[in-house]
């Protein structure tokens, strides 16, 4: 199978959708490649830097007929755009009794780790899960990239694609063909029977060389990737501890009402999992503080693999019951 | 482009319904019938009706919180209206938006919002879809004189201008953000005046002058029509009640004279004043209009009234498309 960087994977999923559906149009203050050469200046759409009209429009567009994706480029232009986003996109459809629909995808950048300082590497996407309205992507290797993106585009309602920053240049096996993820799936990404990782994005890379490296202690880790926060899979993850009894929850923005504690919920709260749960769950989260800029302390405010072993050991120490 | 008797009799019908049904509306909630809040239109009728006398149903409007009289000069049915109000299963949405929420996509109504400023992105989405789809339809975005200062109205102004848009921004100038007069808000209390920041067309338009309004709203869409572009329509007006009520009308903190002298501009008023000088109506059919609005707001109440609530098990329906 060809390998392809995760960049490259989401610019394939546009331009494929594009080829197949000439409702869907694109808007952006710049784009990688030169979209407009085969698609024409009227579905790609340069733009004003102006985040709270392009995230309405897309809206609007919608609910008359086109496919719009707006991209935000970073997640965190988009907290301009909050009126559109949690007062209109999250509730239009709803709000109006179902009475249109809304396929608008907007893509943006997330996460730290790439010297970018406190503003441009937030991993906001807990704020996003609370508005029950979006659906929510967040891959972690090209193919996944590729084929939720594709599945966001064609989904009927306004879907948000988180797409981490350190994962850009990562290359990794993606299907030929017209390769599609569905939204709500996860996926076992590694098997193991000591210890589920549940990880997101960067650090279901970091999960799966923790794994690695384990292996020659004896530890056998699973590794989990919701890939998909809204809807969450949670009876993947569920029958994952169910098998191990054991779950470390690894992502990059801070815990407090995190994406790693709504999952951690998801567990505790349903019966059949806390009861063969044989230690606490723990999270490995950033540090809550403001991401910093120089690379010790940048280093020192996100997770990194000697937290995900800490936390591995801790659930095995702490096991009601032996490995 | 001057209207028949059809047409005056059209528009003064539309302006006693919306003024008459957002006269019941307060009554209903004083009464309990119906929830939330409350924010009457009546005053404003000649905006809405003077820009929506210009429409085709495929052309599309946004509106705001004030939304009741957009809907029903953009063709919606006061029934389902109604019952939206009400809360129950045959309104609009379903009992799940009320009075902020109303939307008819049927009739190109994109919905009233409770949030300032907030329709004036999704209007520029329209008028892009309009302008992809290239069948000439425009776009309407109703906002107030509070959203004029709102982040949302520049970069709409912007965005359209630069791209084209068929959209004409309708400001309803009625003098009051809430409860702060447009003088505290603005530098010039003409709204219109930002068009010169974006390069398009900005009038000022008697907002109580259905007339005006709809000669006004004619050439601007007309211009959008003809792939020209957006302008910003300003009408003055005013409305005679408070911004917003809940269980009871709050106090009045406006000027009387003021009030008063506003009220002796009433458009309705001044529309039949005109009809009957011109011959076009006579006292008696603009007696009989009034009689038909009651009757219909009769039939509108017992529709309501006759449908049922949500039922809770319903709660989860429509959060997402198929």
């Amino acid at each position: 199978m060809r390998e392809i960087s995760f960049q490259k994977a989401l610019d394939e999923a546009v331009a494929e959708e594009m080829r197949r559906d000439p409702r869907i149009i694109v808007m952006a203050t710049d784009f990688t490649g030169d979209p407009v050469k085969e698609f024409g200046p009227a579905r790609v759409r340069f733009t004003p830097i102006s985040e709270a009209v392009l995230t309405g429009m897309g809206l609007g567009a919608a609910g008359c007929g086109f496919r719009p994706i707006v991209n935000w480029r970073m997640v965190t232009f988009s907290f301009v755009a909050m009126d559109q986003i949690v007062n209109q996109a999250s509730k239009i459809r709803y709000m109006f009794g179902g009475q249109a629909d809304f396929p608008v995808t907007y893509r943006c950048t997330t996460g730290g780790g790439i010297g970018l300082a406190a503003q441009h590497s937030q991993s906001p996407y807990s704020m996003w899960m609370h508005l029950a309205g979006l659906k929510i992507i967040l891959p972690s290797t090209p193919a996944d990239a590729k084929g939720l993106l594709k599945s966001a585009i064609r989904d009927n309602n306004p879907v948000v694609s988180f797409e981490c920053s350190r994962l850009a240049t990562v290359t990794g096996p993606v299907p030929d063909g017209d390769h599609l993820v569905p939204i709500g799936v996860a996926e076992v990404k590694r098997a193991g029977t000591d210890v589920t990782i549940v990880g997101l994005a960067y650090y279901v890379q970091e999960a799966l060389a923790v794994a690695e490296e384990l292996v020659r202690e004896g530890i056998s880790i699973e590794v989990v990737d919701p890939r998909t926060l809204v809807p969450m899979d949670a009876d993947t993850v569920r029958a994952s501890v169910r098998k191990t009894g054991r779950v470390v929850i690894v992502d990059e923005a801070p815990a407090t009402c995190s994406a790693a504690s709504e999952i951690s919920a998801l567990l505790v709260e349903d019966p059949d999992t806390f009861r063969v749960l044989k230690a606490p769950v723990r999270r490995v989260c950033a540090v809550p503080v403001p991401v910093p800029y120089s690379p010790p302390l940048e280093r020192a405010a996100l997770p990194n693999r000697d937290d995900i072993k800490t936390a591995v050991y801790a659930v095995l120490k702490d096991s009601l019951r032996p490995v | 482009m001057a209207l028949d008797k059809a047409q005056l009799a059209q528009m003064l019908r539309t302006m006693i319904l919306i003024r008459e049904f957002d006269e019941l509306a307060i009554q209903l909630r004083v009464a309990g019938k119906i929830y939330g809040a409350v924010h009457p239109y009546v005053g404003q009728e000649a905006v809405a009706v003077g820009v929506c006398s210009n429409f085709k149903v495929s052309d599309r409007v946004t509106s705001t919180h004030r939304g009741h009289g957009h809907c029903i000069a953009k063709g919606a049915d006061i029934r389902r209206m109604m019952a939206e109000l009400f809360g129950r299963v045959d309104g609009y949405c379903k009992g799940k938006g009320g009075s902020m929420h109303i939307a008819d996509f049927a009739v190109g109504m994109l919905g009233a919002n409770g949030i300032v400023g907030g329709g004036l992105p999704i209007a520029c989405g329209a008028a892009l879809a309009a302008q992809l789809e290239g069948k000439g339809d425009v776009t309407v975005c109703f906002f107030g004189d509070g959203a004029a200062a709102e982040g949302e109205f520049h970069e709409a102004l912007n965005i359209a201008s630069v791209w084209k848009l068929p959209i004409v921004f309708v400001c309803e100038n009625n003098q009051y953000a809430a409860n702060n007069a447009v003088a505290v808000q603005h530098p010039r209390v003409d709204i219109a005046a930002h068009a010169g920041a974006y390069q398009i067309p900005g009038v000022v338009a008697d907002g109580n002058d259905v007339l005006e309004v709809y000669a006004a709203a004619g050439d601007a869409v007309a211009r959008a029509r003809r792939g020209e572009g957006p302008s910003l329509l300003e009408g003055k007006t005013y409305r005679w009640h408070f911004h917003a009520m809940r269980a009871t009308p709050p106090p009045e903190t406006r000027p009387s004279d003021e009030i008063a002298s506003w009220k002796a501009r009433d458009p309705i008023a001044r529309l039949e004043q005109h009809a009957l000088g011109a011959g076009a109506l006579s006292a008696a059919e603009m007696s009989a209009i009034r009689e038909r609005v009651k009757a219909d707001l009769d039939d509108a109440v017992a529709f309501a009234e006759a449908s049922p609530f949500p039922d809770p098990k319903d709660l989860l329906v429509d959060m997402f498309a198929e």
